[in-house]
């Protein structure tokens, strides 16, 4: 994990349905501007974490989402953590591939995430969960 | 003299805060004494009671902060609040064009005038004279460097505000007709420029209603596959606004190396003459620009002299 | 509590449908649904949907929107999106999201001229083909 200091999280939020993420997604909103991102970057974290947070909701069940306020050195940013215990990744190399669909004709939308935020960590082990974490820096 | 019960190594003494807290206004004194005094005290730039204010002000501060935290670390709330004072203090006078070595020299030159306080307290104990002064010295060493720090901070600060109005100044949208912006680009595009460029096109675009955004890249000196990249980037978020983007300017080298790089422009408009996409940018907004004396009783004259003698011959 | 639903409006020929807030993702499905039932039920041969007040449109959303055009398409009618906002234009590019095959205008206004102007052009090309049909007898 990328060094610097973390606050604890300001939020935790439960993904389980599609409804959910109208919550995550107001939440990371509020906590993006409340860090003091321009509105590009807002709904850049937005979009991600929906993403990201769709994901859980099609595949995993439920997991949670962490928000949290971060800082190194004299930088700002926030940090969303998604964590859940579903089926897990197989091939993480080829979920990072544009184009790269699930069974269900759907792709998992991981390199458009990445490409909306500055860090993007991702580990996985099949049958035991996926954690992902994006990071943004003013 | 009853021994004293060993204290860490990286705090004060008690009977050196003692020291420092009963004779404060005399410390004072002295430190603004030599300051004043010193050879390179400027007085025309800071007033007396400035002077004394701020020294005031960064004493107490020194003291209360040497009193509850670790030397050492300099780290807790009130080494913070002295780092702040120091900040307030340096961009003050950074301001009345003090450099940041005076600044800074003005924080080490605590040091001289405390010591014969010191010496004065300590004059049977030298060990602990030496230990005291080295505690204090190391502290004042460092919140002096700190002003340093601290200036470098704010310049940095102040050419990144500087960069930042260099490419607002850079990126004027102009508007050329109803509905028809331009937005010439001078200068290389970067990640950074590109960003500024795109949020500002999209959103006079939005702002004017403007159908079509012409993109001039005369002013671009190189376009490698990164530009081509960022520009069918803008294009395509200029569509998905619902206006249509042209980007004219293009001229042989640019072309060349877009067929070279095997860049895909399809379906985006390109024009070699900034003109060539204005009369472009007319059609698509379904306008188009004539000569004044063109229509003559209904008709549409093909030479001046024609119209001439028509309006003549109506006018007896 | 009932279900949010979001309004779709007929006027004149034209369906408007107005999404004025983030919904979830049952009520977009649900939207989908109405709007090819409305178009079966009145006719209206073409669809214009206001996003201006989105502030966010990520691939479902985005999915949604390329999926209705191309329902909507299939069922003969023609369908503008307006007032994508700056900062979601540039998100979806980022995305990989380009939204082909749907139509875009800047506003209502834009949109509803476009929308004009392809039917038009649609009854041109039909009396066309109607006229070259009975020309050949």
């Amino acid at each position: 994990m990328a060094p610097g200091k973390i606050s604890p999280p300001v939020e935790r939020l439960r993904i389980e349905t599609s409804d959910d993420l109208v919550g995550l997604r107001r939440s990371v909103r509020d906590a993006a501007i409340a860090t003091g991102f321009g509105a590009t970057d807002q709904v850049r974290l937005v979009t991600a974490a929906s993403e990201l947070a769709r994901n859980i909701v099609l595949y995993a069940g439920s997991g949670f989402a962490d928000i949290s306020p971060v800082s190194r050195q004299e930088r700002r940013g926030l940090r969303v953590r998604f964590e859940d215990q579903g089926q897990g990744i197989g091939d993480l190399d080829l979920a990072m591939k544009d184009g790269y669909t699930s069974g269900c004709g759907l792709g998992k939308g991981l390199p458009g995430a990445r490409r909306l935020v500055d860090e993007f960590e991702i580990s996985s082990e099949v049958g035991r969960g996926t954690v992902v974490t994006i990071t943004k820096w003013l | 003299m009853p021994s004293d019960t060993p204290t860490p190594a990286n705090t004060p003494n008690p009977r050196t805060i003692k020291i420092l807290t009963e004779r404060e206004n005399e410390i004072l004194e002295a430190w603004i004494e030599n300051r004043v005094a010193s050879s390179d005290f400027r007085e025309t730039l800071i007033s007396g009671e400035e002077l004394r204010s701020d020294s005031q002000t960064f004493m107490r501060a020194f003291i209360t902060a040497l009193a509850n935290s670790n030397t050492e670390e300099m780290r807790g709330k009130e080494f913070n609040a002295i780092r702040r004072l120091l900040l307030e203090i340096s961009e003050a006078r950074a301001a009345q064009a003090f450099s940041p070595s005076e600044t800074a020299f003005y924080v080490f030159s605590l040091k001289e005038s405390l010591l014969p306080f010191l010496r004065d307290e300590y004059k049977n104990d030298p060990e602990l004279l030496i230990d005291e002064l080295n505690k204090i010295s190391k502290a004042l060493d460092k919140l002096g460097s700190f002003i340093f720090v601290a200036t470098i901070k704010n310049r940095e600060r102040v050419i990144r505000q500087q960069q930042q109005d260099m490419l607002e100044l850079s990126t004027p949208v102009v508007q050329i007709w109803d509905r028809i912006i331009c937005l010439p680009l001078i200068g290389t595009l970067d990640s950074r420029r590109t960003q500024l460029m795109m949020e500002r096109l999209l959103e006079r675009i939005v702002k004017t209603r403007a159908e079509i955004a012409i993109l001039d890249i005369t002013g671009v000196p190189t376009v490698d596959t990164q530009v081509a990249n960022y520009l069918i980037k803008t294009v395509t978020a200029v569509r998905l606004l619902g206006s249509t983007c042209i980007i004219t300017g293009v001229g042989p080298a640019i072309a060349q190396t877009i067929v070279h790089l095997g860049i895909d422009l399809s379906g985006i408009i390109t024009r070699n003459q900034l003109s060539d996409g204005i009369r472009l940018a007319f059609e698509l907004t379904r306008q188009r620009v004539i000569p004044i004396n063109s229509f003559v009783d209904g008709e549409t004259a093909t030479e001046k002299g024609d119209s001439d003698e028509r309006v003549q011959s109506a006018h007896p | 509590m009932s279900a949010f639903r979001v309004p779709i409006l007929k006027v004149g020929d034209v369906l408007i449908v107005s999404i004025q807030s983030d919904i979830d993702d049952r009520t977009v499905i649900e939207m989908q649904h109405r709007v090819l039932e409305q178009i079966e039920r009145t006719g209206a041969r073409s669809l214009l949907i206001d996003i201006s007040l989105l502030e966010m449109v990520d691939s479902f959303t985005g999915r949604m929107l390329s999926d209705i055009a191309a329902m909507a398409s299939i069922m003969d009618s023609e369908t503008v999106v307006v007032g994508i906002q700056p900062a979601v234009a540039i998100t979806l590019v980022e995305l990989g999201l380009e939204l082909k095959g749907v139509s875009t205008a800047l506003d209502v206004d834009d949109g509803l001229r476009i929308l004009k102007e392809r039917m038009r052009e649609k009854q041109r090309r039909h009396q066309y083909g109607t006229r070259e049909n009975l020309a050949a007898g």
